[in-house]
């Protein structure tokens, strides 16, 4: 390394980072593959007890073993991704759709709406968010539909907070004045002059809110608040507890799938925020 | 800065108004009649119900509900365990000690072993050293920390038996003295060191950037040219400025490092809050769940201060407008 010169080294670290990127991006289209098609790949229905021997050990006929009612873990393993990601996909949706409708009007107006806006995003902040997402999911009923719900409403203040300061700083600029004298709506300046601008943080945000959202489901599912009929990666790590001694693999593959996922997210996560703000780059 | 810290302590008083309303509202937008959140779902007696009722004035205007609400949680008074049929707060109270072990215990190990090794890291930058804490940081962070828990028992519990896998104490351990604290850290080794990997990865990657940062800095080099030596350097110079970043981090996901301490206790079944927080879960033991959150937010709204005043003492820098 020591022969190389500095700019040399960035590329070479740039590449590598490519190559990371390019392996994120391959395993999240294999779950988004999975997600969508997994159903017809699974060898066995994902809720038919009995499929096979109780908690039998991975083998041929069973890949990932069989669970305590003799269920297949690695058909239950494709359902139950399809189910995650279904909840991370929609809570980080919801999630932007709220940060940017609130951070977009405080950093657009200004002033006092500003100042009102940002004082509740503190407080939301400040609001320990899975207690009161377990409290929500405990007492309206642990339906995937409750889950999403109650991710998305205590997630978005980050959300919030990033489109506010994009708006801030593009708002004064030549463009949008130049469309704010060609007439254009206030509705326009927002969404079709600024926003455009400062998708960028926006996506990177998503991205990240996608793997959040996947292990607060997780976390939630892990303490019985899980949709039961419905299986989901954090539900098949709550039935393992109780079976950890007789079959690890009821833990240890889902939660291998769930790590993987948010892992992917984060390094592509990463590497986006590489490529919109290049002065972050080799860090 | 008096004015801030009386802005804050302002703002800090809001979120608890905010986290009274929102029980207040669960209370009563939940499905079914309100007096079920206050008493599960057992068939209770119609006397009762009709206890309950009268005792939280439910039969009352909602305005005057939440005003007599408010004041009995003003007073620490959370109601009556479904389940022990105890004062929510004496349960609380019973509980939180095991719940302060485990965090100190996971929160000196993670902020010394993640400080220690990103100051390493930052002096090998780009060596392998720096490559594979980095790659296990980002690994680290990853996995839901109930999963790492759960492998951890699987290995050095329950094959191993080099551990204990369940609670806080053995049976047949003695009841007193040495004995009784070994036998308390020995279970506390497993938790301990679950609850620490995401702070662990969380404190190394910041350090890491912050020494950086640091590393680039007049005055390093400044130190650098009058000879000093160049660990001293790293270690004393650099170090020193990286890891005031760290305090905020530790106050600012203390809501945070409580939710992960209910995942943990659970894995574990430690006999702390969080496993408290799981079982009032299960039983439906609604007034118990609004204590803990009413508690807890209480905790990290008092963090949230502490650690902005404990900033400006040890960074003179700081001024707050």
């Amino acid at each position: 390394m020591t022969l190389l010169s500095p700019s040399m080294r960035t590329s070479l670290r740039l590449l590598k980072k490519n190559k990371v990127s390019a392996g994120a991006t391959a395993v999240l289209g294999a779950v988004l593959f999975v997600a969508v098609f997994g159903a017809a790949l699974a060898p066995y229905n994902p809720g038919q007890v009995g499929v096979g021997p109780t908690t039998a050990a991975p083998s041929p006929a069973h890949l990932l073993g069989t669970d305590d009612l003799g269920r297949d873990v690695f058909s239950r393993i494709l359902a139950g991704t399809r189910a995650s990601v279904a909840v991370g996909l929609s809570a980080a949706m919801i999630t932007t759709l709220i940060g940017v409708l609130v951070g977009a009007t405080a950093g657009y107006f200004g002033g006092t709406i500003d100042d009102v806006l940002m004082r509740i995003t503190e407080i939301f902040q400040v609001i320990p968010r899975f207690f009161l997402a377990v409290l929500m999911v405990a007492f309206f009923g642990a339906n995937l539909l409750n889950i999403i719900f109650a991710i998305a409403i205590l997630s978005w203040p980050e959300t919030a907070r990033i489109v506010r300061s994009e708006f801030l700083s593009l708002r004064s600029r030549q463009f949008v004045s130049a469309a704010r004298i060609a007439g254009a709506s206030t509705a326009t300046l927002i969404f079709l002059e600024i926003l455009p601008n400062a998708l960028g943080p926006v996506v990177v945000n998503a991205t990240l809110q996608v793997g959040q959202a996947m292990i607060l489901e997780a976390g939630l599912s892990y303490l019985g608040l899980a949709d039961r009929n419905q299986v989901s990666l954090g539900l098949m790590l709550f039935e393992a507890q109780q079976f950890l001694r007789s079959a690890w693999w009821m833990s240890l593959f889902p939660g291998a799938v769930i790590t993987l996922v948010v892992l992917s997210l984060n390094l592509l996560g990463d590497s986006l925020n590489d490529l919109i703000d290049p002065r972050r780059r080799g860090r | 800065m008096l004015s801030y810290f009386a802005r804050r302590v302002w703002q800090g008083f809001l979120v608890i108004v905010v986290i009274i309303c929102l029980n207040f509202f669960l209370i009563h937008a939940a499905p079914g009649d309100p007096v079920n959140a206050l008493i599960g779902t057992m068939a209770p007696t119609p006397e009762y119900m009709e206890q309950v009722r009268r005792e939280y004035g439910l039969d009352e205007p909602l305005l005057w509900q939440f005003l007599r609400y408010a004041a009995r949680m003003a007073q620490f008074d959370f109601g009556e365990s479904l389940r022990f049929r105890q004062p929510v707060i004496d349960i609380i109270l019973a509980r939180l000690p095991a719940t302060l072990l485990l965090m100190g215990t996971a929160l000196v190990l993670s902020s010394t072993v993640g400080i220690v090794l990103a100051a390493a890291a930052a002096k090998f930058r780009d060596s392998w050293v720096d490559r594979v804490l980095t790659t296990t940081s980002i690994v680290g962070f990853a996995m839901p920390a109930f999963w790492l828990g759960q492998l951890m028992l699987i290995v050095f519990a329950l094959n191993l038996n080099w551990l204990p896998a369940q609670g806080m104490y053995s049976l047949r351990a003695p009841s007193d003295g040495f004995g009784r604290v070994l036998d308390i850290l020995r279970h506390l080794i497993l938790p301990a060191l679950t609850y620490s990997v995401y702070h662990l990865a969380l404190i190394y990657r910041l350090t890491r950037v912050k020494m950086h940062e640091a590393l680039a800095q007049d005055y390093i080099i400044a130190a650098r040219a009058r000879g000093v030596a160049e660990h001293r350097v790293v270690y004393v110079h650099a170090l020193r400025n990286a890891i005031l970043p760290v305090v905020t981090i530790i106050g600012l996901n203390f809501g945070f490092m409580l939710a992960g301490s209910v995942l943990v206790e659970t894995v574990f079944a430690w006999p702390g809050l969080g496993r408290l927080f799981y079982e009032a879960i299960s039983a439906r033991d609604y007034p118990v769940l609004m204590g803990i959150f009413t508690l807890v937010s209480g905790m990290v709204v008092i963090a949230n201060i502490l650690t902005d005043m404990l900033y400006a003492v040890i960074d003179p820098r700081v001024v707050y407008g």
